[in-house]
């Protein structure tokens, strides 16, 4: 029975020499994930279980990433009973203030995440780290109180569509427009339980940050996971940083897809998701004239150092807008010293943009850049939902740094070739 | 199990977001979480539902974030049943896995109206609308399912098993 390359890295961890969609499995974890929102809810039903101890405390991450720097008294507690999960289970994968990112780029960047790993996470955009050949989907707290007791979780094996690339990216297009592309495309259901394989020889020019970006958003198009063939790109990524031995799983020849497309990147534009649906794509002239108040650079999505870089070669001896407030938020302490190496941090301040510490803060609503009524703002973030950034009037633009820099600069909605 | 209650009816991608914003999501209390239930799509929800009524929506309900305080929001406003077209992945395994019932069932969404009552026979799988007097029928969750959802979530059936276990074992 041919088997997709999801299907493979399944079967390798349940034991089985083949699954095929629909089967119901039990499969051994790599590494199980949770942040100051889902984790608080998971350690409460680890305890409900009467569980003692996690079923490998190498196994476990813990992000304070959310509402950290904590924006208030509960989010503080929150934090606080995590931070004691941690202390009395030795988590050494607990990552707090000073050492915490968002999540999704740090656990790449920290090597505890690779090729080959079958991971979940009580965050939906866990499904990230397909951009490294793993298989990684976001679940629920329950599921992840589950996994760190048992070290193990059921997953029904999912069928998958198969995405061809070809060509490579034109100028001022990246790795968001072609996610914000596909999920045009196929709708914010278009993959609801399956898995988005990505193929063809146009993907050997996505950098990994453009593919760490294209499976984020993954679950935007209601996917279980999204995964990218492991090249020699992915290796050099991994090399110095991946704790353990990438296992490499490629899918069979004549595997199974419900649906196949082919995607010529070189004929791409900047893409715009309009409220309140990522689904609700468009590209010039159909834009029309969006006056902004915010322009948010960052998240799980694209706060990454070439994201960074690409927002500093716009707004550089430039200034954004005025009453455009422009915040930037390197997504790890990694990324935010590289920026300050590179000169990024200046540039950044001198446009009138201001940086933040590594939070998920505003994409979410949270904090560090919330809406007012009838605001609207350009964002790099992965949702648009009604008042998913603030208030229910609000409004928020899904777009590439490069898009959400080029606003930054023109006050409304604007791609690079209009500043 | 049976339910009994008064349908809200809302549409197609009801997202996580506006069943239970982030903004309150610095709280586990079920009771405080349920109490922005559905506060960004439908503020008076929070106001009108009454212990029993039901949820009615259509395609890809809990879609978004894999925040389980969005069923347990759902589940503690008093809520005993969805009904949708489909569901969004996560949102369907935590419900199933905090003690949410949910069906799946487009014929039914088509037949029900907002304010309607409607009953439904969980084991069975049978949605009757007691305003029109019409029947529907779901595909009920086999067995293991429902054992956990009527248990009251993941946790609560693997200790009752596990109690049941050394009981039997003790025997």
């Amino acid at each position: 029975m041919p088997m997709t390359m999801s299907q493979k890295i399944l079967a390798a961890h349940a034991g089985l020499d083949e699954v095929r969609a629909g089967q119901l499995i039990n499969a051994r974890l790599d590494m199980v994930l949770a942040n100051d929102i889902t984790g608080p809810v998971a350690i409460k039903e680890f305890r409900k279980a009467g569980a003692v101890k996690v079923a490998d405390s190498s196994k476990v991450a813990l992000v304070m990433d959310h509402f950290a720097p904590n924006k208030d008294i509960k989010s503080a507690q929150q934090c606080k009973l995590c931070r004691e999960f941690a202390g009395e289970q030795n988590l050494e994968n607990f990552f707090d203030v000073g050492t915490m990112g968002i999540e999704h780029a740090l656990l790449p960047e920290q090597g505890l995440v690779g090729a080959g790993d079958l991971v979940i996470g009580a965050d939906s955009h866990t499904c990230t780290y397909g951009a490294l050949g793993a298989f990684s989907m976001g679940v629920g707290s329950t599921d992840m109180a589950a996994g760190m007791m048992t070290g193990e979780c059921w997953f029904k094996v999912p069928s998958a569509i198969k995405f061809v690339l070809k060509g490579k990216f034109a100028k001022n297009v990246c790795g968001k427009d072609l996610i914000l592309h596909i999920i045009g495309m196929i709708g914010v259901d278009g993959a609801l339980y399956k898995s988005m394989e990505f193929f063809g020889d146009g993907v050997k020019h996505l950098s990994m940050d453009d593919r760490f970006t294209v499976c984020n958003m993954a679950i935007e198009a209601g996917a279980k996971n999204g995964i990218f063939p492991v090249d020699g790109l992915t290796l050099e990524y991994m090399n110095g940083r991946f704790k353990r031995s990438p296992k490499i799983y490629m899918a069979d020849n004549d595997a199974e897809y419900d649906e196949e497309y082919e995607i010529d990147l070189s004929k791409l534009e900047p893409t715009v998701s309009f409220p309140h649906l990522p689904e609700n794509t468009k590209t010039q002239p159909e834009w029309g004239d969006i006056k902004i108040d915010q322009v948010v650079i960052g998240s799980c999505t694209n706060g990454r150092i070439s994201d960074l870089r690409i927002a500093a070669k716009i707004l550089k001896g430039r200034k954004v807008a005025k009453n455009v407030r422009t915040i930037i938020i390197p997504a790890t302490n990694e990324v935010y010293l590289q920026a300050v190496k590179e000169g990024l941090v200046e540039t950044f301040i001198e446009a009138g943009a201001v940086v933040s510490t590594p939070t998920c803060g505003p994409c979410l609503g949270g904090h560090m850049g919330i809406l007012a009524e009838n605001e609207r703002c350009v964002s790099t973030t992965n949702r648009n939902f009604v008042g998913r950034m603030g208030h229910i009037t609000s409004e928020v633009y899904l777009a590439s740094p490069y898009v959400a820099a080029a606003s930054a600069v023109a006050g409304r909605l604007a791609s690079p070739d209009e500043i | 199990m049976q339910v009994k209650g008064r349908v809200f009816k809302y549409g197609n991608d009801v997202d996580t977001d506006v069943i239970i914003p982030a903004r309150y999501l610095n709280t586990t209390s079920e009771t405080e979480l349920a109490s922005h239930c559905m506060e960004d799509i439908d503020p008076d929800f929070v106001k009108n539902v009454k212990a029993g009524d039901i949820i009615v929506a259509e395609d890809n309900f809990g879609c978004g974030s894999s925040r389980e305080h969005a069923p347990i929001a759902i589940k503690a406003s008093g809520v005993s049943l969805v009904i949708a077209n489909s569901f969004a992945r996560i949102f369907y395994r935590n419900s199933i896995n905090i003690g949410l019932p949910i069906l799946e069932c487009p014929e039914a969404v088509a037949g029900i109206s907002a304010g309607d009552i409607v009953s439904c026979d969980l084991g069975a799988g049978v949605i009757t609308n007691e305003t029109t007097g019409k029947t529907f029928k779901a595909e009920p969750f086999p067995p293991f399912i429902q054992e956990i959802i009527s248990d009251g979530g993941l946790m609560k059936h693997l200790i009752k098993r596990s109690q049941n276990y050394s009981a039997g074992a003790a025997e």
